[in-house]
């Protein structure tokens, strides 16, 4: 056959050898500006610190309320989600989102506004197919592998903990 | 009659159409722009009165073509073609725009070059006498892409330093036979080209060599030269996408200087916050129609040539590990006094 032969690919029937688009790589290297790392990074630290310390003086705060330790823990995490919703639905977090980077994303804050933002943008197709079906589309995988995660580690402990 | 094809891929018309009427609306962050004083409607917020951001997109799309009919009161029924697309899926802002408007249509692709496809084929279309009055019309809105291509608006993320911010506008134009203003005289219609880049965050680059090779190809149809325009304006390729496409062109020996600019560059100011600069097929209708135009009658620029530039992506085929195809479509736009 005829098509066998001549190496049709569909998908880039109209490019260029291997080397030229490594070349042009090259060119798009050179000219692509550096994020700037360094405010990033302290951005990312200060605002994730700051996270992190109202977490702890909630923990805090509800261990002198006579919660125990695990309790304390529990309610926190309840508090911080309830604020990373609260502040995804006042329209704050993107900004904050923006500024902190990596810094408002990693903490479950973050987890709290990508459900949120999912769930808002997502309302106009209605409650079933839009807000539901969507609400995970971002933290989905975040959910799938933690609980993967979460059940591996049981596992080893059953057998060698 | 003289055989209108010239070169491999370039058509010069016999009678060029010409541009009768323009408008543009455009969203409040493109308002607050450079270019705020050309546009025709600057809409106050981003749902236009609408109950989503894609039905405001399509209400965006039709109040263009309202404005440009109405500038040479023209009615839809005088209308033969309706040429119109935009960049969401199943391009649903063009098609519901038509269904309003009631004219003849034809919906388009190109991704952002789609204004500059619609008037290379409108321009056909009356030149070979198969159309009277054609409209070519494009809409792109930053909210409704958003959402299609990348994040929901209140997720909390950093934009990277080579993104471009989707205009929210459409643009509309009216074309006819006519003898003094500004005529689309030529096209070129271009290749698909795809020099394997992958990140979805740097269209510019994606595109460059489409249009460094649409521009190239126009020169060597048409046997000219950046010295036969005045100006070469790209639609979205931005900060680095415009930057590749002249260091592409320029190794073939052509050199632009300061001939050469982008829309995306033009439409926003570096204050705003867009990062590389814009993009969307708004992005070339809104600054065509208002800013390009207005200085072609105006007599600041005799010839230019537009060029449409689109990166041809999809959300899957970046999923399935894809590179992103670009396309650039030409035409040349002179001014007959």
């Amino acid at each position: 056959m005829v098509y066998k032969n001549s190496r049709l690919d569909s998908t880039r029937a109209q490019s260029s050898q291997p080397n030229q688009e490594q070349e042009y790589q090259k060119m798009v290297n050179k000219l692509k500006p550096n994020p700037p790392y360094l405010r990033n990074a302290l951005a990312a630290f200060s605002v994730g610190g700051f996270i992190c310390a109202l977490a702890q003086a909630s923990i805090n705060l509800f261990l002198q309320l006579g919660l125990t330790t695990h309790d304390a823990g529990t309610a926190t995490v309840v508090l911080m989600i309830l604020m990373g919703a609260l502040l995804t639905g006042l329209g704050i977090y993107d900004d904050l989102g923006k500024f902190a980077g990596a810094g408002s994303i990693i903490p479950i804050t973050g987890f709290a506004n990508v459900i949120v933002a999912s769930a808002l943008e997502w309302k106009r197709e209605g409650y079933i197919f839009g807000v539901a079906a969507k609400m995970f589309t971002i933290a989905g995988p975040v959910l799938v592998y933690g609980i993967i995660t979460s059940a591996l580690i049981a596992i080893i402990i059953l057998f060698w903990g | 009659m003289r055989f209108k094809r010239i070169g491999k891929q370039s058509i010069l018309f016999n009678h060029p159409p010409k541009i009768i009427s323009t408008a543009s609306v455009v969203g409040p962050k493109e308002g607050e722009g450079p270019l705020k004083e050309t546009f025709d409607l600057i809409i106050k917020d981003n749902l236009f009165g609408e109950k989503s951001w894609e039905k405001a997109e399509s209400k965006i799309l039709q109040e263009a073509v309202r404005i440009a009919l109405e500038k040479v009161k023209l009615n839809r029924e005088e209308i033969d073609l309706f040429l119109a697309g935009d960049l969401l899926n199943q391009t649903i802002s063009a098609n519901f725009a038509a269904r309003q408007l009631g004219i003849p249509f034809f919906g388009l692709y190109g991704a952002c070059a789609t204004l500059v496809e619609g008037l290379i084929l409108g321009s056909v279309l009356i030149d070979g006498a198969y159309a009277e009055n054609i409209i070519a019309a494009v809409s792109s809105h930053h909210d409704t892409a958003e959402r299609q291509f990348r994040f929901p608006r209140e997720m909390g993320h950093q934009r990277p330093v080579t993104a471009q911010w989707t205009v929210t506008g459409a643009g509309a134009i009216i074309l006819a036979k006519g003898e003094k203003g500004p005529r689309i005289t030529g096209a070129t219609v271009g290749k698909v080209v795809d020099f394997g880049i992958k990140d979805q965050n740097d269209m510019g680059s994606a595109m460059a060599p489409a249009a460094a090779d649409t521009i190239i190809r126009n020169f060597r149809d048409t046997n000219t030269g950046p010295d036969d325009f005045d100006l070469i304006v790209t639609g979205d390729l931005a900060l680095i996408g415009k930057t590749l496409a002249q260091q592409l062109i320029e190794r073939e020996g052509y050199i632009l200087g300061d001939k050469f600019t982008d829309c995306g560059l033009l439409i926003y100011d570096p204050v705003q916050d867009t990062h590389a600069g814009g993009s969307g097929c708004g992005c070339s209708a809104v600054v065509t129609c208002g800013y390009l135009l207005d200085s072609m009658k105006s007599g600041k620029y005799k010839k230019i040539m537009l060029v449409g530039t689109g990166a041809l992506l999809s959300p899957l085929s970046i999923l399935q590990g894809e590179s992103i195809p670009g396309i650039a479509h030409a035409v040349v736009i002179e001014n007959f006094i």
